[in-house]
C-alpha cells in the first residue's frame, strides 16, 4: 500500500488533456517508489536532479524492444531489422517534438548531456577557434560544461571566460552582456542550474548573445524534466539533455543542433553507420543526423526515453508544472522553517531544487541522518565546485522534486532535519 | 533514534565541536594533505617525530563529523606512539569501521576509538572514517597528497 497520502493540485493549465493532477494515482506508474528502506520507512526519494525514476510506461517499452523488436539499424533487410530502425527513428522524432526542433536531423543520440557538450566542444568549436578566443560560460555550471571547455582551451589557446553570478544565486546579465565580447566564440550556459535550480531566462540570453553574432549552447539536462522547451522559440544553436533526469533510462540523450551548424561539422566519432562509403584511400560521411552516431547505438535507450517523453506529455505540462511549482513553494517555505538552515538562491525563480546548509552541520551528516528516514537526498558539491566556492560553502544538502513527490515526503524530511538538530544539540 | 546515536555517538559529536590538536606543527614536522573529493572533506595533517616515536600530531581542516572527529581521536590516540604502534591501530580501526577484518570491540588498543564501530553500517562513509588515517600513513611515508576517491 503507498504509505503516502494524496496531494491534489487541480488543472492548471489548458494544455491538460484529461483531468486533474492525482499524484497518488502516478505514484503508481512508478514500481520503485512502492518500497520501503532502512528498516520499514516508506522511501522519499527526493534525489531527481540526479536521476529520476522511471514510469512501468518506460520500463515496458524497453522490454518490449527486446523480446520483439530487437535487432540492429539501418542494416538489415530482414523484418526485426526494419522494425528496430523504425521505432529507433521514430524515437527521434519524438524527440525532436519534444524540444519544438523544425527537423529530424538536427537530433543526434548520444550517452547523455555530457557526451552532447564534448560532442560540440570537438566537432565544433575546436577546428574553428583560434589561440585568444574565448568561450563563454557561467558560475553556475555542473563541471560537464566546464571541463570538456578548459580540455578545448588547453587543445586550441582559447580562453575560458566566466560569467558572475549574485549571491542571490541569479546570472547577472549585465556582467554577461559586457563579457560576450569580440573575441567570444560561444556561449554555453545551463538552462536550470543543478546545484541550486535557477531558471536562467534563455531566450533573452540568447537575444543578446546573437545581437552581437554569438551562438550559444544550452546544457538542458535539468529543464527538461520540469518544463516544456521550444529550441526555436529559445533560438540557441545547440541544446543538451539527459534521457534519466527526464523519467527515461541512463545511457541515453540527445543533442539538438541547428541543421547549418551540423552540416558544417565534420564527424566527432568515425566508425560504422557514420559514413556513406568507405574505401581505404577515402570515406564520405553519411548524412545527419547519423553523420554524428557512429557505432550501433542506444536502440532500446532511445525507444525508452521516447516513452518517458510520450508519458510526460500524456499528463500535460500545464498539471505538472502547475504542482511542482506548489510543492516545491511549500517545500521551501517547510525547510527553510527549520532552525538553523538556509536556503541558498531561496528568492531566485526555481525549479525542482531546494538546495540549502544547516548552521555547524557538514552536508553529508544531513544527508545520512535523513537517510535513516527512508529520505534520499544528495548531499556535497553536486558536480559544481567552482558555484560553491562562489557561494562560500563546502557543499549543500539538496532535495529536488518530481512530479510524483509528495507533501508527506517533504515532511519526512523536515522531520529528519530536525533530528539532525537533536543530534548535533541544536 | 537508536541507529542513530549507534553512529553518531557522544564522543564524536564533542570531537567534531572541539577536535583535539587541532593545530598546524612548527618546524621540521612532516605534513600531508587528505581530500575526499566525494563530500569534499580536506584536512592537512602534520607530525613531528622523535626517532621512532610520533611525538606530536596536528591537524586542520574541515569535513562531516565523521571526519572531523577521527582525525581528533587519531591524534589523540597515536601520540607518543611508535610508528609500528601506530600502523598496527590503523590496521585494527580499519577493520573495525569497515567490518572486513572481525574486531574485538573489548581490545583494549581501540580505546575510544571503538565508538566509530557504528560506520561499518554506512559504506559510504568509512571513507570518511579513514580518511585522516591515510593521511598519517601519507606523512609518514614522506609526505604526499592523498585522496579516498
Amino acid at each position: 500500500m503507498n504509505p503516502f497520502l494524496p496531494t491534489t493540485v487541480a488543472e492548471a493549465g489548458e494544455q491538460s488533456p484529461s483531468h486533474a493532477f492525482d499524484v497518488r494515482a502516478l505514484r503508481e506508474d512508478f514500481p520503485i517508489l512502492r518500497q520501503t528502506v532502512r528498516g520499514g520507512k516508506p522511501l522519499a526519494y527526493l534525489d531527481n536532479a540526479a536521476t529520476a525514476q522511471k514510469p512501468r510506461a518506460v520500463i515496458d517499452a524497453i522490454t518490449r524492444f527486446y523480446t520483439q523488436t530487437n535487432a540492429n539499424v539501418h542494416r538489415g533487410l530482414h523484418e526485426l531489422s526494419e522494425r528496430a530502425t523504425s521505432a529507433y527513428e521514430g524515437a527521434r522524432a519524438t524527440v525532436r517534438q519534444a524540444l519544438g526542433a523544425a527537423e529530424d536531423r538536427e537530433i543526434i543520440f548520444v550517452r547523455g548531456t555530457t557526451e552532447a557538450i564534448n560532442l560540440v566542444a570537438q566537432a565544433w568549436a575546436r577546428p574553428r577557434v583560434k589561440p585568444g578566443d574565448e568561450i563563454l560560460i557561467t558560475e553556475m555550471e555542473h563541471h560537464s560544461n566546464i571541463v570538456p571547455w578548459q580540455i578545448l582551451c588547453g587543445q586550441t589557446g582559447a580562453k575560458l571566460v566566466v560569467a558572475p553570478i549574485t549571491d542571490g544565486g541569479v546570472l547577472d546579465l549585465e556582467a554577461l552582456d559586457r563579457l560576450l565580447g569580440m573575441k567570444t566564440r560561444l556561449l554555453a550556459l545551463a538552462h536550470v542550474s543543478n546545484a541550486l535550480g535557477t531558471i536562467n531566462p534563455v531566450q533573452r540570453i540568447v537575444e543578446m548573445a546573437h545581437a552581437k553574432k554569438i551562438p550559444v549552447l544550452l546544457d538542458g539536462a535539468q529543464a527538461v524534466p520540469h518544463m516544456p522547451v521550444d529550441v526555436r522559440a529559445i533560438g540557441c544553436d545547440f541544446y543538451a539533455f539527459s534521457g534519466h533526469k527526464a523519467y527515461g533510462p541512463t545511457g541515453i540523450g540527445a543533442l539538438y543542433g541547428r541543421a547549418e551548424h551540423l552540416e558544417e561539422m565534420d564527424p566527432w566519432q568515425g566508425g560504422g553507420d557514420m559514413i556513406a562509403s568507405v574505401t581505404f584511400e577515402k570515406t564520405t560521411w553519411n548524412k545527419l543526423p547519423w553523420k554524428f552516431e557512429a557505432g550501433t547505438p542506444d536502440i532500446a535507450g532511445a525507444v525508452g526515453l521516447a516513452a518517458a517523453l510520450d508519458y510526460v506529455a500524456h499528463i500535460g505540462w500545464g498539471p505538472i508544472q502547475a504542482y511542482e511549482e506548489t510543492l516545491l513553494g511549500e517545500a521551501t517555505v517547510a525547510v527553510a522553517a527549520v532552525p538553523g538552515v538556509r536556503v541558498l538562491a531561496r528568492e531566485a525563480p526555481r525549479v525542482s531544487v531546494v538546495s540549502f546548509t544547516m548552521e555547524g552541520v557538514h552536508p553529508h551528516d544531513i544527508g545520512t541522518i535523513v537517510d535513516l528516514n527512508g529520505v534520499a537526498i544528495r548531499a556535497g558539491h553536486h558536480c559544481a565546485q567552482p558555484l560553491m566556492d562562489r557561494l562560500g560553502v563546502q557543499a549543500t544538502a539538496r532535495a529536488s522534486l518530481a512530479l510524483y513527490n509528495t507533501r508527506e515526503e517533504i515532511k519526512a524530511l523536515v522531520e529528519g532535519l530536525r533530528q539532525v538538530n537533536e543530534v548535533f544539540g541544536r | 533514534m537508536s541507529e542513530l546515536q549507534d553512529l553518531y555517538q557522544q564522543v564524536i559529536l564533542d570531537h567534531n565541536k572541539q577536535p583535539r590538536n587541532f593545530h598546524p606543527l612548527e618546524g621540521k614536522a612532516m605534513r600531508a594533505e587528505g581530500h575526499n573529493p566525494l563530500c569534499g572533506d580536506r584536512l592537512t595533517l602534520w607530525v613531528d617525530r622523535d626517532g621512532e616515536r610520533l611525538k606530536d600530531v596536528g591537524f586542520v581542516g574541515s569535513g562531516c563529523a565523521i571526519s572531523k572527529a577521527s582525525a581528533s581521536m587519531m591524534t589523540e590516540a597515536v601520540k607518543g606512539k611508535s610508528e609500528a604502534e601506530a600502523q598496527a591501530l590503523f590496521e585494527l580501526f580499519h577493520g573495525l569501521v569497515t567490518g572486513e577484518a572481525p574486531v574485538d570491540a573489548d581490545d583494549p588498543r581501540l580505546g575510544k576509538l571503538v565508538v566509530f564501530a557504528g560506520v561499518r553500517d554506512y559504506p559510504v562513509r568509512v571513507k570518511c572514517a579513514t580518511l585522516a588515517w591515510h593521511t598519517l600513513r601519507a606523512a609518514l611515508s614522506g609526505g604526499r597528497t592523498v585522496s579516498t576517491e
